[in-house]
């Protein structure tokens, strides 16, 4: 079997500041497949965007990639020349952001920045690169798409802006698309309508997404897999089938429990209690302990390792671990 | 964008107009007379120099008079020399706006480079030596640096001779101009480059693939750019009062020195002359910079 599109090997990246090193990504493991979408979850600074910007290597200063591999095609995205990167950029693997308001630089049209990509990585010349803005502009469902072009970001309305990000990032053809959070700042009609966009374009053109979102609902019917993220590891994955009907590690239960009708939970919403680890100073054992209410003394003193719980679904947690050590007993349920 | 600019240049006109209409009072409201000397004239002589400059008339009438001839283009001769205002300002501001001009470029050539430089070296080396001399330029008055930069080239290391008619060597006044704009524009240029440089376009940009150095030009600069532009106004009107400081330090005859002497001898159409002049090109510079502002920034629309 051929080796994944993209393989993230134990990858740690920190943010040295005045008073020590942020840790945002301690050591996280994935890969991704030609074609398939995988959703990270997690709470706010959990180091979703962090991830991503690691893959593309266009981390804010002073973050850095201290240690682990980025496969991509089988070449490691963190040894590359910053002439190789720019290969990759945009070309191989696009992203778009959270906010499309700020996205998008205010003093250049709309097809100054779209020439601007497919001039970058096609050998169209600027005619046929013209056209090709107009095209995607088209694609991704753009009204006036002739008027659209000759206008500054400033014109558009969110929900437009942002499909222009999109018509951006794709417009090279990449292998891979990274969608940071890309709903958040829109209200909910818009919301529908993008990832909407994102769905029908996948199954066109092909690309393979790494879905990021702190809400798990909005996400799950389009994700393959779904990776739940927390102080910057990795603590349950599998199908969203397994993650939503299965949840082994507390915290992801906890995340469930936030959202709104979901038929887990038959309680009121509740938002996890206490606040995330400081990054500055991580804890020896698992990082959730702090918050979680079946911690046990082992949780406090050694990090947790992944244990499958089947094929389709990994977790890790101690509680898993005892469990599946004592042979026999039912994964524990939500206690609350 | 006409109606726009039709009314500031409206705007423009009333500006200068009031500007003279205080300065015409202000000056005949100074006691002493560009007759009055220690040795006084013949009260009849006085009287008919008086009379033939119409200087014996209300100072309302004289101001309206004064208005109409300029109207015609005719900025009166001077009471001291006899010259014609006219030429003197276009021989001497022609000196001014050469030393203005050239420390205008200087500061912002400079000025933006050791900005945009100390933005990307932050914390670094570079960027601290470069924030230490600026720190330096914005704090000392030019009349010392000019002095000091005097004493230290021109005779202590003899590099540089004193200006002089015979010797127009303009690079010391120059760079006495040019260092206060030029640690403003530098300042300016950094905090403006970090903040854009944190913006989330630039991720898009470096997103993209595009290379380092056009993500700086390209991307960074031009907004970076916007808040350094809308000081261009007030930097050619700094330099231009700075000039009179800077001017007179080097013995330069330029418009400054012509104001000055102008205002000891309380030759009017002089002072007059200067000042409308000097008005008039204040309120341009500050139209001219407003109307960039808008060919950098597509946000800016005049209606
Ligand atoms: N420029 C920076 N300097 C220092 N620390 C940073 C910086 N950027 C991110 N971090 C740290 O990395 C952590 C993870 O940030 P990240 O942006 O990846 O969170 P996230 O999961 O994307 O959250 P959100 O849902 O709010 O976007 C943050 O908690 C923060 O402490
Ligand atoms: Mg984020």
């Amino acid at each position: 079997m051929a080796n994944p599109l993209l393989q993230v090997k134990n990858l740690h990246t920190v943010f040295p500041i005045q008073s020590g090193e942020v840790r945002a990504v301690n050591g996280i493991n994935f890969n991704l497949d030609r074609g398939k979408v995988l959703g990270i979850v997690g709470e706010s600074g959990s180091g979703k965007s962090v991830t991503a910007y690691s893959i593309l290597r266009i981390l804010d200063y002073p973050g850095n990639i201290s240690q682990g591999e980025i496969l991509y095609e089988n070449e490691d995205i963190v040894r590359m020349s910053p002439g190789e990167m720019r290969q990759i950029r945009g070309a191989r693997i696009s992203i778009i952001f959270q906010d499309p308001m700020t996205s998008l630089n205010p003093v250049y049209t709309v097809q100054n920045q779209l020439v601007e990509a497919i001039l970058l990585h096609t050998k169209r010349d600027r005619k046929q690169a013209k056209e090709r803005a107009l095209e995607m502009l088209q694609l991704v469902g753009v009204n006036e798409p002739q008027k659209r072009l000759k206008q500054y970001p400033y014109q558009l309305s969110g929900g437009m802006r942002q499909r222009v990000m999109i018509a951006m990032a794709l417009a090279c053809e990449p292998d891979i698309l990274i969608a940071d959070e890309p709903t958040t700042a829109l209200d909910v009609t818009i919301q529908a309508q993008i990832l909407e966009l994102m769905q029908e374009l996948k199954s066109k053109l092909g690309m393979a997404i790494i879905m990021i979102t702190h809400d798990l609902g909005v996400i799950a019917e389009m994700c393959d897999e779904i990776i739940v993220m927390y102080a910057g590891r990795i603590c349950e994955r599998g199908t969203a089938e397994e993650i939503f009907y299965n949840p082994r590690h507390e915290y992801t239960k906890g995340l469930l429990r936030s959202i709104p009708n979901f038929a887990l939970s038959k309680e009121r919403l509740t938002p996890i209690a206490g606040s995330p680890v400081d990054l500055l100073n991580m804890p020896r054992g698992c990082a959730f302990a702090a918050r979680c209410d079946a911690a046990m003394k082992v949780c406090l003193t050694e990090q947790p390792e992944e244990i499958s719980i089947n094929e389709n679904h990994k977790a890790s947690c101690w509680v898993n671990v005892r469990d599946t050590a004592a042979e026999g007993t039912e994964g524990r349920q939500a206690n609350g | 964008m006409l109606k726009y600019s039709v009314k500031r240049i409206i705007l423009a006109i009333v500006t200068v107009f009031i500007i003279a209409l205080i300065t015409f009072f202000a000056m005949n409201a100074i006691p002493g007379g560009p007759f009055a000397k220690e040795k006084a004239p013949e009260a009849a002589v006085q009287a008919v120099l008086e009379k033939r400059f119409n200087l014996d008339k209300p100072v309302g009438e004289q101001f309206f008079l004064y208005l109409g001839n300029l109207l015609r283009g005719d900025f009166g001769i001077s009471l001291k020399t006899g010259r014609e205002i006219s030429t003197t300002i276009f021989e001497s501001f022609s000196i001014s706006a050469f030393l203005g001009g050239m420390a205008v470029i200087l500061s912002l050539f400079v000025g933006l480079i050791l900005g945009s430089t100390a933005a990307l070296m932050r914390n670094k080396w570079p960027d601290r030596i470069i924030i230490f001399l600026t720190t330096l330029f914005v704090a000392v008055p030019s009349f010392i640096l000019a002095t000091l930069l005097l004493l230290i080239f021109s005779y202590v290391l003899g590099w540089v001779k004193v200006w002089s008619v015979a010797d127009q060597n303009y690079l010391l006044p120059i760079i006495s101009l040019a260092l206060y704009p030029m640690a403003y524009i530098t300042r300016l240029t950094k905090s403006s480059m970090l903040d854009v440089l944190g913006q989330d376009y630039i991720r898009t940009a470096r997103a993209k693939g595009v290379k380092d150095w056009m993500v700086i030009f390209k991307h960074a600069l031009r907004n970076a750019l916007i808040p350094v532009i809308t000081y261009v106004g007030p930097l050619t009107a700094y330099i231009m009062t700075g000039s009179l400081v800077v001017e007179t330090v080097f013995t330069i005859g330029g418009l400054g020195s012509k104001f000055v002497t102008g205002i000891n001898n309380r030759d009017y159409p002089m002072i007059m002359g200067t000042t409308i002049f000097l008005a008039t090109l204040m309120v341009v510079m500050t139209l001219a910079s407003d109307l960039l502002y808008k060919a950098v920034d597509p946000k800016i629309s005049f209606d």
